[in-house]
């Protein structure tokens, strides 16, 4: 534990990416494999399943802590954080743990699964008074599940990279699909390199950049792929062995939640993997995202659920033929051989290609993107391989220029984590008659600068405090951007929008000056479309 | 009924005794506990001060003052009230006011803490009826690890910014902080460690502290090296604004870091963008709160600048009678837990 907390420390300590690489990899070298893998993944965003409920942890450290509940809860306001709140709360360590990190997963924390909660309860406040301030700290982090350090995975991949000698793009491809945390799947990541026979592994996404600059530097408009770009669940569905395995983007395994492309799995020859887009589908196109959500929230599926919402992928790429990895073949290579393979009138839709003979025509078809469902364009250049993570030149996402909105600030709440104690996250309001009606929370678009002006702002015009959320003055207007936009029964506005952000602050507006429901709601679809 | 000292507009005012003590606005006569700045406004017509504070107040509101030092323990009568300073620990020069009339005793701590300080006299109890409090840390995540520690780390962070040849830029309130940052580095054997530079702010405060008696790290003003200085094996010591500012430039590469009290959370820290936190405060933290007004005896307690909701709360809870009491600086931002802007670490 000692390595451990000494590792989270030092990755907390830096925002640069090489020294965080530097500390992953002087980590990884120095303990033995089975810390390594559970470092791993607690860095990568994985964890157990979680054990403990919040509420029962708080209970536990507030009578360790001999405080009432009322002055933690002060306290975990201040300090935005509940793992730490507990670490700083807990009493002045008298020991300190030299005990290894998986004997602490391993030994101490997964036996919990099986015990009662007087057990857990033991357990835990023995495990805090062995422990010094830090690896307290470590180990709260560790059993709260909120993992966040500011390593993504690609991260861990360098410093593995690094440890092992062999190339990133094989520690990623290692680092994906199913696997426990153990020594062997350790010292199987940072063997040489070897045919790699892990029948349900995908392959790192590869993730365009928005485009930078005008459309016209891209260059002949004829070296380019053209595709829409669509808005569902970037997915991987791979065929080995007579089985099927859906996995999302963010590694999760989806193939229970998919039926449909389960049974697709069994149209495919054997050998086969596809990159593409999960969308709820109906009648040739897309049904609205809120549907996907519908399905995508249940743990089982109903008949109707499923007649209702049926999924396809709409497939973008081919990375694996007949077994072998094709990534490095040219573009249009894999978009004949994912023509190929695909089954007619299956759950799998080849994404159609956009012709253009300029970008000005193609300028012009980008109009056409809201009426079909789609965000922009993807644009692919001809000749090029299947990369790995999100990389500039060969594929870029050119997106529809966002709605917006001018709307009123009307309550603000205190982040969390780096925003905890400031003002940061705001409900804003649109004019219907003489009221302001909430209708968007947005958190993000915001300077440091202008986040700290409009946290003074805050304290100084509230008008009413309902536990940590202020009302405040309706004075302050900003330009709120938005992807997609659909009626909904559950908001008081009637409206629900996505990805809304704060595009500007609108310095030189009045409250009055600020838009109105009717406004918005001219946005919104034909009533028919909203129901799907 | 009148109370012996009340907040008026300008401040604790003790009608009696016709003056205030630290107004946020210039007034008749103005006893003030330290020269921070959200404690000294300049302006007033008199000003009555602890004697080793003397200088560092006349640096704060100007030359021509009319400043009245008193020894620590002594007393003076203002309209038959009497009123003593005694030390308070914050800084040097910084003292609790007693005020005593008839049989009544009130002390008003100012800012405090119960660490020793090699910079300054020793925080003093004394009893008292109502005592005033500041409750900057009043929240029991505020424990404050063993100064010895502390400057081991910022060694061990010096050290290692000079084997990667960097620069080690130390954030620390120029007047108070920074000189006990040079005595503590002295006194723990480090100071030879490698050139301390200092900002102009803080070597004016260095210069008073050195008249003043007290053995501080040997430093130079940075502003006065010449342009070709090697900064890879320096500490530099600067007010925290000085943090992103055009004058940080000349020393990269570099590592920052932060000697104060929020340092203890995480967030404070990372809003800040620092590198490094070191725990170290020039104010009481939780159980030295309480721990003051538990020696103070008092009946009844006045909770000002900082967490004060809380702390009225648990005194509340301890059968103490206790109030907030605000305090022109911190307005209502304590309460949530915000650093106030022109807080003091």
């Amino acid at each position: 534990m000692k390595a451990f907390a000494e590792l989270y420390a030092a990755l907390d300590e830096t925002t640069k990416t090489n020294e965080k690489v530097e500390a992953l990899t002087r980590y990884f070298s120095r303990v033995p494999p089975a810390d390594a893998a559970w470092a791993a993944t607690f860095l990568i965003g994985r964890r157990p399943k979680r054990l403990l409920e919040s509420r029962k942890l708080a209970q536990w450290a507030i009578a360790e802590s001999g405080i009432p509940e009322w002055l933690f809860a002060e306290c975990y306001h201040a300090v935005g954080d509940f793992a730490e709140t507990i670490a700083l709360l807990l009493p002045p360590a008298q020991s300190s743990s030299n005990l290894p990190l998986h004997y602490w997963i391993e030994e101490r924390l997964l036996p919990l699964r099986e015990a009662d909660d007087e057990a857990r309860r033991i357990s835990l406040v023995s495990a805090w008074r062995e422990m010094d301030e830090r690896q307290r700290f470590a180990w709260n982090k560790i059993i709260t599940g909120e993992f966040r350090v500011g390593v993504s995975q690609s991260l861990v991949v360098r410093a593995v990279a690094a440890v092992s000698g062999l190339d990133a793009a094989v520690v990623s491809h290692r680092l994906m699909g199913d696997w426990q945390p153990t020594a062997a799947f350790w010292t199987q990541l940072v063997a040489p390199a070897a045919r790699d026979a892990v029948v349900s592994r995908p392959y790192p996404f590869f993730l365009a950049y928005p485009l930078e600059g005008a459309i016209e530097e891209l260059g002949d408009i004829r070296e380019w792929q053209v595709e829409w770009k669509w808005d569902g669940i970037r997915a991987q569905v791979i065929h080995r062995n007579w089985r099927t395995f859906v996995w999302s983007r963010g590694e999760e395994l989806m193939t229970d939640r998919f039926p449909e492309l389960e049974a697709l799995g069994a149209q495919l020859p054997d050998g086969v993997v596809v990159d593409g887009e999960v969308l709820p589908w109906r009648n040739g196109q897309p049904l609205p995202f809120a549907q996907m959500q519908r399905r995508i929230g249940r743990k089982v599926l109903s008949p109707r659920i499923l007649s209702e919402v049926p999924v396809v992928i709409v497939a973008y790429d081919l990375l694996e033929l007949a077994g072998e990895d094709i990534r490095e073949r040219p573009l249009e290579f894999r978009r004949a051989r994912l023509e190929e393979i695909a089954p007619p009138d299956s759950a799998l839709i080849v994404s159609s290609v956009v012709r253009a003979h300029n970008w000005q025509e193609l300028t012009v078809r980008r109009q056409e993107a809201r009426t079909r469902k789609v965000e922009g364009f993807m644009l692919k250049r001809l000749g090029s391989p299947y990369r790995v993570g999100r990389r500039r030149g060969d594929w870029w996402k050119w997106k529809i220029e966002p709605y917006s909105v001018d709307a009123v600030l009307i309550y603000a709440q205190p982040g969390h984590g780096r925003r905890a104690s400031l003002f940061t996250d705001y409900t804003f309001g649109l004019w219907d008659g003489n009221e302001l009606v909430p209708f968007a929370k947005a958190y993000s678009g915001l300077t440091d600068e202008e986040i700290r002006q409009v946290d003074a702002f805050v304290r100084a015009n509230t008008i009413e405090k309902f536990g940590p959320v202020r009302r405040v003055q309706p004075e302050l207007v900003f330009e709120l951007a938005f992807e997609g936009i659909q009626r909904s029964p559950r908001h008081r506005s009637g409206i629900a929008v996505r990805f809304p952000r704060m595009a500007r602050w609108r310095t030189d507006k009045k409250a009055e000056e600020a838009d109105t429901l009717d406004t918005i709601r001219a946005l919104l679809p034909p009533a028919a479309s909203a129901t799907g | 009924m009148d109370s012996l000292l009340q907040l008026a507009e300008n401040g604790l005012y003790c009608a009696a005794g016709d003056f205030y003590v630290d107004p946020w606005r210039p007034v008749d006569r103005a006893v003030v506990t330290h020269a921070h700045s959200d404690h000294a406004c300049p302006g007033s017509q008199a000003y009555l001060t602890a004697r080793p504070g003397e200088a560092l107040l006349r640096a704060r509101v100007g030359g021509e003052a009319a400043i009245q030092p008193l020894d620590y323990g002594a007393s003076v009568a203002l309209n038959g009230i009497r009123v003593s300073l005694h030390p308070a620990g914050h800084i040097l020069g910084s003292a609790q006011v007693r005020i005593e009339s008839g049989s009544e005793v009130w002390v008003v701590s100012g800012d405090y803490k119960l660490e020793p300080d090699p910079t300054c006299a020793a925080f003093e109890p004394v009893a008292c009826d109502t005592f005033v409090t500041e409750s900057t840390f009043g929240l029991p995540i505020y424990r404050w690890p063993p100064q010895a520690e502390v400057f081991a780390e910022i060694r061990n962070w010096w050290a290692a910014n000079q084997q990667a040849g960097k620069a080690s830029v130390l954030f620390a309130y120029s007047l108070g902080k920074a000189q006990r940052v040079l005595a503590g580095l002295q006194a723990n054997g480090y100071a030879a460690a490698g050139p301390i530079y200092t900002h102009g702010a803080v070597e004016n405060f260095c210069r008073l502290y050195r008249e003043a008696g007290i053995a501080l790290a040997p430093t130079t003003h940075a502003g006065a090296a010449p342009a070709a200085t090697d900064w890879s094996r320096a500490l530099i010591l600067a007010p925290p604004s000085a943090n992103g500012t055009l004058w940080m430039r000349r020393f990269a590469p570099l590592s920052t870091g932060f000697v104060s009290g929020w340092m203890r959370i995480r967030g404070a820290r990372r809003r800040r963008s620092l590198d490094r936190g070191f725990v170290l405060s020039d104010h009481a933290d939780w159980s030295g709160i309480l721990s003051a007004i538990r020696t103070a005896g008092a009946s009844r307690v006045w909770v000002t600048h900082g967490y004060r909701a809380p702390v009225v709360e648990w005194l509340g809870q301890q059968g103490i009678e206790a109030r907030a009491v605000e305090a022109r600086f911190d307005g209502e931002q304590d309460e949530t837990g915000v650093e106030p802007a022109g807080a003091e670490p």
